[in-house]
């Protein structure tokens, strides 16, 4: 038998026959995007809103009833000008001001547009999205009953501005965010682990003792995870998709590949980290202090980079999940191709050469 | 066969081996005997390419075991103290994964594994994690050999495994001899040296003598009493106390107890009697062990 | 030895797992001061039968009693007067010989001054007093072995098990370990030893061989030889065991 597929499957079994390493590669990919998904999509109720009406006709009057009625907002306060916002946001009462132009709906007759400026309270970016995308989908829903009749296409343009957080950029960061989370875990971790395992277990001393070269050792330790994570990838995707509606605007063959240039990366990590912790549990140990920490705290998953001191700005440069955060992003929701992130690939694969050329160099051939 | 060239070797701060030099011939069964601590592991991980010395050198058929160390590992078949074994595997799948690693197939060198691989035929969808210690030991053999290596170095395979499992592997380990393959094989228990041709005793990174395991006691030369009574520590601390003494300590049964010259077996019923003791001595012959342990007084 | 006073009273020992019998009706009795060997192949059920003897699991069926106590309902009792030492776990290799020596002291209730004087006792056993602040993982493997012997007996038990307590020692060191042993039963000390080695089983008093889950022999060294006609015991062994 060809020794790399002999490699494979024997890997194929340790990671079947442990039901602890099934949990990792299937259970946590569920469970935390249920968790992320629905803690994300909590309900917003009562939202105290203000309304700075320049235009005051009926079209505008029935988009602020609409509000009212939905049960998610009340309208607290008419504003005269926009000057005292910023004031208002800082009390902490008001979480989003509707600012309507002059002559909306004769605007919207004529020329087919109107603009309405929703500015938020976006020192809590999540509560701010939430409170716009609710907005949004209420002035959406109204333009949908309007002018459906109507011959010409019309459509509001709706502008958000957020305060304190000019764009909160990441509407449905947690996908991607997850992404990133969970094949580093599965790649860099398990791999990490199980060929750590060998080292405790005494049967890498067998492996290093047969003619097997580095390289091939390393191959047939690391491509069932490459696929297992691979299908993670898919698993995250279709959910984001299915059940919590993240739309999918670019090439899903893009977006594929780039998961795969991330799942490799994270393996040549994972390696990395093999060839210097002599223990299964210092693997463990520096996957999840080196890798999964940073990569949560510093690629934009949780916290917006923006908001960052600068130097944290420097550091999440270097995290891999923060360039790959931005790709998966870009293509989901703005639908870009491949050559609007080509900086990011460049420096996703850098990466891994680099990390593959060290691991590779590191992988010690003795047991000194 | 194996060649070993005055081989120095420190681990931190603790020097594993010292000066050590040895000549293994082709087809014998050479054991590397002494206990935990004396270098035999260090030892066998240069000969395996597994560790560098820090001085001398080292062959096994006449390949370099630091230049030509991708040679060595095609030729040798290791099996580590502990036995590596894949415990989420069965024992088909072990065998035929060690097999595809050296780029062989089971069937291809069944013939040199049968007699051992058939033990462990009825058990062969068992995962090698359940298996007693002696079935471990006799599928860890079989992976060594699958790829029909020239030379066998086992560290420490009787360790841990009871006494029926240890002498059925010393038959297994004569006959592989007979197919011509070079076994070198280390083990903490001395009785086990008259299982080998020849016999290294190993204590502290040090050599202390290579021969015939019979040649080795013949050379001792000193007469071993056996004595015993029914009190054995109060005996024990007598003999310690008689000026007459060389040394005495227990040894299964009896105490061994070596005199100087002038001293007969009368003398010593003499002086048990004298402390009270009923008396039992006889010329006991000496083993291994009692080398071992003079060898070890010298050094 | 002193055979009118039972330490361990075994009768119709069974202990069964699912359909699997570890031990199957054992019968046997050790005596006070006896230096008593448990041979037995791998998986013979030697290790099943030291783990309820120890009060650490409950039997099938049978009678058994250690010290005197029940192993049924008094194992907290059979705990405190039993001393137990293996191959694999003893001592704590970062703490040194004197924090060692405390934290079993703590263990089994010894105040500060009897502890003081039985730690005064055991180095000078050893005849080591120097090593008192050394940490355990910096002495060589045949000094831990007797110093952790020495620990396990320290709160003077009736009955010390030993499992497996001299692989891998070389020779010299093994012989001052049987000095120990011989010391210790001199004193009083029932040993109660598990060993791979066979030459090591003629050390002991009285030995019994265990095959699957049976013991099959039960007797002093001597006798056993005679009995198989055997020059060793390894022979003995191999005898019983092969059939």
């Amino acid at each position: 038998m060809n020794s790399f597929l002999g490699f494979i499957k024997k890997e194929f079994y340790h990671i079947f026959r442990d039901p602890r390493t099934l949990m990792v590669i299937l259970g946590i990919p569920i469970s935390q995007m249920l968790l992320f998904g629905f803690v994300i999509r909590t309900e917003i109720q009562d939202v105290k809103v203000a309304v700075f009406d320049q235009s005051n006709d009926y079209m505008t009057t029935r988009i602020i009833d609409k509000l009212e009625s939905s049960g998610y907002f009340s309208v607290e306060e008419y504003l005269e000008n926009t000057n005292d916002v910023e004031a208002m946001f800082k009390k902490g009462n008001i979480k989003e001001v509707l600012v309507f132009e002059p002559g909306f709906a004769e605007k919207t007759l004529r020329d087919g547009t109107a603009s309405v400026q929703l500015l938020a309270d976006a020192s809590d970016p999540n509560i701010a999205r939430m409170v716009t995308t609710y907005t949004q989908n209420i002035i959406r829903s109204f333009e949908h009953e309007e002018f459906q009749q109507q011959t010409v296409p019309m459509q509001i343009n709706v502008q958000n501005r957020m305060f304190y957080n000019e764009e909160a950029k990441s509407v449905y960061m947690f996908v991607p965010g997850l992404m990133a989370m969970i094949m580093m875990l599965v790649s860099a971790i398990m791999s990490s682990v199980s060929i750590t395992r060998e080292k405790e277990l005494g049967t890498m001393e067998v492996l290093l003792v047969s003619p097997l070269r580095p390289l091939q050792i390393i191959l047939g330790k690391v491509t069932p995870y490459l696929l297992v994570a691979f299908i993670d990838a898919v698993l995250i995707v279709l959910m984001g998709n299915l059940v919590f509606e993240m739309p999918i605007n670019g090439s899903l063959t893009l977006l594929l590949s780039v998961c795969f240039l991330f799942i490799f990366l994270s393996l040549s990590l994972g390696i990395l980290i093999s060839t210097i912790a002599p223990t299964q549990l210092i693997a463990m140990f520096i996957s999840m202090i080196g890798l999964m920490l940073p990569t949560m705290l510093l690629s934009g998953f949780i916290f917006p980079i923006e908001n960052m001191p600068k130097v944290l700005q420097w550091f999440s440069a270097i995290m891999p999940a923060r360039w790959f955060n931005d790709v998966v992003k870009d293509i989901m929701l703005k639908g870009s191709g491949f050559f609007s992130i080509i900086k990011e690939v460049a420096i996703l694969t850098g990466m891994s050469v680099l990390f593959v050329v060290v691991s590779v160099k590191k992988f010690k051939i003795r047991l000194e | 066969m194996i060649t070993i060239k005055n081989i120095s070797k420190s681990c931190g701060k603790v020097e594993a081996l010292r000066d050590v030099s040895l000549n293994i011939n082709q087809n014998e069964i050479f054991g590397l005997i002494g206990p935990d601590g004396a270098g035999k592991t260090t030892l066998m991980r240069i000969l395996v390419s597994l560790l560098l010395p820090d001085k001398g050198s080292a062959s096994m058929g006449g390949v370099d075991v630091v230049k030509q160390y991708r040679q060595i590992r095609k030729i040798v078949g290791y099996m580590p103290g502990r036995f590596s074994l894949y415990h989420d595997l069965s024992v088909e799948e072990n065998l035929n994964f060690f097999a595809s690693v050296f780029g062989t197939t089971v069937e291809a060198n069944y013939y040199l594994v049968k007699d051992i691989y058939q033990q462990l035929e009825p058990f062969k969808t068992r995962r090698a994690g359940k298996l007693s210690g002696g079935m471990k030991q006799k599928l860890a053999l079989s992976c060594a050999l699958i790829h029909k290596p020239e030379v066998l170095v086992l560290d420490e395979p009787t360790t841990g495994v009871d006494a029926v499992s240890r002498t059925e592997f010393w038959d297994m380990l004569g006959k592989l001899k007979q197919s011509g393959i070079t076994i070198f094989v280390s083990t903490p228990y001395m009785d086990e040296a008259s299982r080998c041709d020849r016999v290294a005793l190993i204590q502290g990174g040090e050599i202390m003598t290579v021969d015939q395991p019979a040649r080795i006691v013949e050379q001792y030369g000193k007469r071993i009493w056996n004595v015993k009574s029914a009190e054995t520590y109060r005996l024990l601390n007598d003999l310690k106390a008689w000026e007459s003494t060389t040394s005495v300590y227990p040894f299964g049964q009896y105490l061994h107890l070596s005199v100087d010259e002038s001293t007969g077996k009368e003398d010593i019923i003499a002086y048990m009697q004298s402390q009270n003791h009923e008396p039992y001595v006889y010329e006991g012959f000496s083993i291994i062990e009692d080398v071992f342990m003079d060898l070890m007084g010298k050094q | 030895m002193d055979t009118s006073r039972k330490i361990i009273e075994v009768q119709n020992l069974v202990k069964k797992f699912g359909h699997f019998t570890a031990n199957d009706n054992l019968t046997f009795d050790v005596f006070g001061g006896e230096i008593f060997g448990f041979l037995g192949a791998n998986g013979a059920g030697k290790t099943t039968a030291m783990r309820i003897l120890c009060g650490l699991s409950k039997p099938t069926s049978g009678t058994l009693q250690v010290n005197g106590f029940d192993v049924y309902t008094q194992s907290e009792k059979i705990k405190k007067t039993i001393g137990y030492m293996s191959q694999k776990f003893s001592l704590y290799e970062d703490l040194t010989v004197a924090e060692n020596i405390r934290f079993y002291a703590g263990i089994y209730g010894i105040g500060y001054r009897e502890r003081r004087k039985r730690q005064q006792e055991l180095l000078e056993r050893l005849k080591m007093p120097e090593i008192k602040n050394q940490l355990v993982k910096s002495l060589p493997l045949g000094w831990r072995q007797k110093l952790a012997f020495l620990v396990a007996v320290m709160h003077n038990p009736g009955i010390v098990f030993l499992d497996e307590p001299t692989g891998g020692v070389d020779p010299v060191t093994r012989r001052q370990f049987w000095e120990l042993i011989y010391e210790s039963a001199a004193r009083g000390v029932t040993v109660f030893v598990t060993t791979h080695y066979m030459d090591e089983a003629e050390y002991c008093d009285r030995v019994s061989i265990m095959v699957d889950g049976k013991i099959e022999a039960l007797d002093t060294p001597r006798k056993l030889m005679e009995q198989h006609n055997a020059q060793n015991m390894e022979e003995v062994f191999l005898h019983l065991a092969r059939n």
